[in-house]
């Protein structure tokens, strides 16, 4: 990486030499400086959170912030909770089987999106996008309906995750972002070899497509790991079916002036997140770049 | 006689092949997307309350949405408020870090991995933390303020500041859009701020004439991104209201929408409300086209081919 604003001053010893160091290391403290301001404002609220985590329940609720003493056995309550470990199951099956079969049913689609010329392609990819833009709650109420009142399946997590065999708008646009950039000399040399569509995309475009790959996956799996709105419509009657985005908000209910639990769960819910973010840091910032930049 | 033949057979094996790699969609367009699409825009002419069958019932929930639901004018100020104000403080800030970001010199991969993270905060777990963080009474956030001896804002339980309070949050997770600022900031080519520095421009100049250009389509991208998910702005403001206003329960317990004086209130929070909870199946898909309409305005700005935001060609 190379930075367009690196104009380092050339260390010399003449005094205008002096003056443009003096100038650069002004500029280093600076520049520096407001890095760690804004570093504060995007870590101190996740230090409040762990603090106020090991505080006993009456700290909470004073103005001190250091916890008196710490209360490690705040984090083993919140797993005696009734129902805490169901929702990490769920909320699991729901963001691993989920992401498992976006990212197959999506993947041919995005090949095709991005290798293939055909009548409509266009057409097809803002139908894409608009699938991608739309509000899940301007469908809610007739897949409510479908959903509970044909197939009976409401109480359950299955009406979130069947339709992600079907592959997933976001999931096919980044993917197709991303096969953009293979070159087309590696599937053309396929095909002179002989190889079928589908043996080019699993032996030659799979591989090459990893990193892609592992972008969706990631941004499928935490988008399953944060939904609120699904779970609610569909398991909102049913606790044995909760994932812990929803009943994260329901354990604030049933523990009423235990913030230091609540936080304790917080923490808990976040924590998986910022972990997988810390080995897979590279594949997220792929995500995210292909979302705006890539054409 | 033959050439044409196998050319013929060729094109329908090569169109046989697209649809067999596109049938995963084909199929989910047309049972996910396309299918409820139609049945709203039907059920928002009939009555339907969840039990027989729905009967027609021409503009009613139209002239109730629109005429007398007390809740549906209040939401949809509060989206256009987020909308405008939310946007507009993310792509700022988002750029004003994107920019801090390619000056660090030492340290940059620490610095850039304490911005994004707040991004990955999941919303419930991040808007439950920032209603305790910004609680008047007990908040470190109003005691530092209260020691610095500046007055501090009831945030989430005063009504004028509780949208604020929800674009603070927002800004936090800015950490999408400084990634995306980056890569953009970083393939403006360098020789233009050399020229430009030759010229005698100063920053401003160089930020208004050199990086802006350079830069503007990724901050229309930006713009027009945040927009639609600032429309869509649900879980946030439901579970600050439910939990400033003390009122948690998933279940059974009654709780007023939009706490507090309905200043958090959005549209897709109305979805749910007329659906869910009043069985007006009728009226919430009133309101739900009134998303869709706002929200492909939007997309199709996104998709002007000639504003480059989303090519759709190679």
């Amino acid at each position: 990486m190379t930075y367009a604003f690196d104009h380092a001053a050339a260390p010399t010893a003449t005094p205008a030499g002096r003056t443009a160091r003096r100038k650069a290391l002004l500029r280093w403290i600076a520049v520096h400086s407001l890095g760690v301001a804004a570093a504060l404002f995007f870590v101190l609220p996740f230090v409040f959170l762990l603090l106020t985590s090991l505080m006993d329940g009456r700290q909470t609720l004073t103005r001190d912030l250091i916890p008196h003493h710490w209360a490690w056995s705040n984090y083993r309550a919140v797993f005696e909770t009734p129902g805490f470990l169901t929702w990490w199951k769920n909320t699991l099956l729901y963001a691993g089987l989920g992401t498992v079969l976006s990212v197959v049913s999506s993947v041919p689609v995005a090949y095709a999106l991005a290798k293939f010329r055909f009548r409509g392609r266009n057409l097809s990819l803002m139908l894409v996008i608009s699938m991608m833009m739309l509000p899940p709650q301007v469908i809610i109420i007739p897949m409510y309906l479908f959903w509970a009142k044909q197939l009976d399946l409401s109480g359950t997590l299955w009406p979130l995750i069947i339709p992600l065999a079907f592959g997933d708008a976001f999931t096919i646009f980044l993917l197709r972002q991303f096969l953009l950039t293979i070159p087309n000399e590696y599937l053309d040399a396929a095909r002179v070899d002989g190889c079928g569509e589908l043996r080019t995309l699993i032996k030659v475009v799979l591989p090459m497509a990893r990193p892609g790959i592992a972008a969706v996956a990631l941004f499928q799996f935490f988008y399953a790991w944060n939904d609120y709105f699904g779970p609610q419509i569909y398991a909102s009657d049913t606790p044995a079916s909760w994932t812990l985005s929803y009943g994260l908000e329901s354990f604030k209910g049933a523990h009423h002036t235990d913030w230091n639990l609540t936080m304790a769960a917080t923490v808990l819910v976040m924590a998986p997140v910022i972990l997988v973010f810390f080995f897979a840091q590279k594949a997220f910032v792929e995500g995210v770049t292909l979302t705006g930049v890539k054409g | 006689m033959s050439t044409t033949y196998t050319l013929r057979a060729k094109h329908r094996r090569s169109a046989l092949r697209t649809l067999a790699f596109l049938s995963p969609w084909l199929i989910g367009f047309c049972v996910f997307f396309a299918y409820p699409l139609i049945s709203t825009v039907y059920f928002s002419f009939t009555h339907y309350d969840g039990f027989g069958a729905a009967t027609f019932d021409g503009l009613t929930n139209w002239s109730y949405v629109f005429g007398e639901y007390p809740l549906f004018w209040p939401a949809l100020r509060n989206t256009l408020w987020l909308v405008i104000v939310m946007v507009a403080c993310r792509v700022v800030f988002g750029l004003g870090v994107g920019m801090l970001i390619t000056k660090i010199k030492t340290g940059v991969g620490v610095f850039r991995t304490l911005f994004y993270l707040p991004y990955l905060a999941p919303p419930v777990a991040a808007t439950l933390g920032f209603v305790f963080l910004l609680n008047p009474g007990t908040g470190p956030v109003n005691s530092l303020l209260g020691d610095l001896g500046i007055p501090a804002p009831d945030w989430f339980t005063d009504p004028s500041w509780s949208k604020p309070a929800l674009t603070l949050l927002a800004v936090w997770g800015v950490g999408d859009l400084m990634v995306i600022f980056m890569a953009a900031l970083l393939d403006v080519p360098t020789e233009q701020y050399e020229a430009a520095e030759l010229d005698g421009a100063s920053p401003w100049q160089r930020f208004r004439y050199v990086t802006l250009p350079n830069i503007s389509p990724i901050v229309m991208f930006a713009v027009v991104t945040g927009v639609i998910q600032a429309m869509q702005s649900y879980t946030q403001p439901l579970v600050a209201a439910k939990v400033a206003s003390g009122n948690m329960g998933n279940s059974g317990q009654q709780f007023e929408p939009g706490y507090p004086d309905k200043s958090t209130l959005t549209l897709p929070q109305l979805v749910y409300n007329l659906g869910f909870q009043r069985f007006d199946y009728g009226s919430a898909c009133v309101v739900a086209l009134v998303l869709f309409a706002l929200s492909m305005a939007f997309t199709a700005l996104l998709m002007k081919r000639r504003g480059g935001l989303v090519q759709a060609g190679e």
